[in-house]
């Protein structure tokens, strides 16, 4: 067990636990426990928000997955994590006021919520927990066998032990905090994620003996290491350009970060969020991944991409420091395992539950059944990631694209089309869903863009298609909406 | 429904120029970032020029292209974002 870098993540681990169990006091001493424990009572402000949304969304591949492939592929592979800045702006700006506003009309707590007051259909809210217990439940899972890794590399523990101290943490806290908890702490770790790239990038480039040092070593080991169509020039522009859609533009059809641009108090909250956000998300991006291709040179021959940032880290760091720089991708794992878990169990909860099999449930019944029902999910997850299926490894490999596909243009349009309707969103969903799984399997990367490209376009043109042709009765359509 | 129409319109339409606004902003993302990395980048490697030790084409289209769209974002939302009430209680206060 190597002390000098655990006690670091412990004191991390400590500081999370805390605020866990102060957000709890407020949480029960809250008026509503349903907004309360899913949404943090819509008290968000602008700080908050950004860390929120950068921790969520800044998930293991941010901290382990990208940089290891930065270091095989070179500056090719930064250019296109860079498609991520978008994030920082575009989802709070274009989901924005409207969707603030639409979801206080509507009294909504969970992107669903929304969807369900939109199109005031059954189908629709069925598909839509449908997908997002199947995607999140499979990310989830795969978070958490990324943070038992991590623990297992760093402390010498079986992977069995590791992961059962990793998912106890997570879930006394998740269950004990809801969402409040959720946000409080995804500020700390969203500044942990911060300074830990800021310190192991100067660290890093120190080793490397300077920045012109490291680049004409790596151009010496294989020019296309610094040229933008990667290490063996496989990353073609178009392939790289369609990462804006998957992990650009398109997040804004991810239930977990829509949630988050329900939840803050004011639109001063929402303006220094855009702000704040787009600093921090280019920042660590540009960093983490500048730091996979810098290692390099620094660290020559590791074959697993995952081990280069714990493997680095412990190299170029004093323990002290790298116990806090490693915090980093825990604090990334998760906050992303928490925001997930409650949005599972808000699915479950909430849209399904009190939707249809007891709508008149009191809030000490809505309580147990929360309490319940998160840390039900857990231990299932636990049990899959014990040993998982090859189904679930599959399932998350296109959970991000997948949901994308089935929410981004009920969302999108469902805001900002007055004469989208039911039919389409249903069709869209269906269509989204369906072929993103059909271009996976038969014809991946089609056109020589990734995946997610084609099945975006084709849910847009079904929802447009039917939303014109299948008009609903007037009484369907809703008031306010329309311009 | 006894919602007023009149002012939600016009926080509507506020909302609707914001959005705007962020698809105009990703556009000029994409093209800065597009335009240095292929425009330079598909030089020879040989060839490359070197700004602060980083090629020229990752220097502009990765750190300036980041800086620039920092100092966009916050001067849009400076200058362009207007403040509105979300609650319909606040509206009717007004």
């Amino acid at each position: 067990m190597n002390w000098g870098v655990i006690t670091p993540l412990l004191i991390f681990l400590f500081i999370i636990f805390a605020i866990g169990f102060w957000s709890n006091k407020l949480v029960l001493k809250s008026n509503s426990f349903l907004e309360g424990y899913f949404l943090g009572e819509r008290s968000m402000g602008g700080f908050l928000l950004a860390m929120t949304m950068v921790a969520t969304y800044g998930s293991a591949s941010s901290f382990i997955g990208g940089p290891g492939v930065a270091y095989t592929r070179g500056l090719g592979w930064v250019l296109l994590s860079m498609t991520q800045l978008a994030t920082g702006y575009f989802t709070l700006m274009v989901l924005g006021k409207k969707f603030a506003i639409v979801s206080r009309q509507y009294k909504a707590v969970t992107l669903i919520d929304f969807l369900k007051e939109r199109y005031q259909s059954k189908t629709v809210v069925l598909l839509s927990a449908a997908s997002i217990i199947l995607f999140l439940f499979s990310s989830m899972i795969a978070q958490w066998i990324g943070g038992a890794r991590l623990v297992e590399s760093l402390t010498g523990l079986s992977y069995s032990t590791a992961l059962f101290i990793f998912a106890f943490s997570v879930l006394v806290f998740v269950i004990v905090g809801g969402f409040r908890a959720v946000a409080l702490t995804d500020t700390v770790q969203g500044v942990v994620m911060f300074l830990g790239t800021l310190i192991l990038l100067i660290a890093t480039i120190k080793a490397g003996g300077g920045v012109s040092n490291i680049i004409s070593d790596l151009a010496a080991e294989n020019p296309n290491l610094i040229s933008p169509f990667g290490a063996d020039g496989s990353l073609t522009p178009s392939y790289v350009s369609s990462y804006w859609i998957l992990v650009g533009i398109g997040v804004v059809g991810l239930p977990q970060i829509a949630v988050r641009a329900m939840s803050y108090k004011n639109s001063k909250a929402m303006h220094s969020a855009i702000v704040i956000g787009t600093i921090v998300v280019g920042f660590i991006m540009l960093g983490m991944h500048l730091i996979g291709v810098f290692a390099r040179p620094v660290l020559p021959g590791i074959k697993i991409g995952d081990t280069v940032m714990p493997l680095l880290s412990m190299k170029v760091l004093p323990p002290f420091l790298a116990g806090i720089v490693l915090a980093a991708p825990m604090a990334a794992i998760m906050s992303t395992v928490n925001a997930l878990l409650i949005l599972v169990s808000s699915a479950l909860v909430k849209d399904v539950y009190l939707n249809y099999i007891k709508p008149k449930a009191n809030d000490g019944h809505i309580k147990k059944v929360s309490f319940s029902v998160t840390a039900i999910i857990g231990i299932i997850v636990i049990l899959f990631a014990w040993s998982p299926p090859d189904l679930i490894v599959w399932l998350n490999l296109f959970s991000f694209g997948g949901l994308e596909s089935v929410f981004i243009w009920p969302v999108i349009m469902g805001l900002y089309w007055g004469k989208g309707n039911k039919y389409g969103a249903i069709a869209s969903m269906i269509i989204g869903m369906g072929s993103y799984i059909l271009f996976d399997r038969f014809y991946p990367n089609a056109f020589g863009f990734h995946t997610v490209v084609m099945p975006i376009i084709l849910s847009l043109v079904g929802f447009v298609a039917i939303s014109l042709v299948m008009k609903p009765k007037v009484s369907d359509m809703q008031v306010g909406l329309e311009k | 429904m006894k919602k007023t129409e009149a002012p939600l319109d016009k926080r509507f339409k506020i909302a609707h120029r914001e959005a705007l606004i962020g698809v105009i902003l990703v556009i000029i993302n994409f093209i800065w970032w597009y335009g240095f990395s292929y425009g330079l980048g598909s030089a020879k490697v040989e060839d490359y020029q070197y700004i602060w030790g980083l090629p020229a084409w990752f220097f502009y289209s990765c750190i300036v292209g980041t800086l620039l769209m920092i100092v966009l974002v916050s001067l849009t939302v400076k200058f362009f974002f207007k403040d509105v009430p979300f609650e319909i209680e606040e509206e009717e206060k007004l």
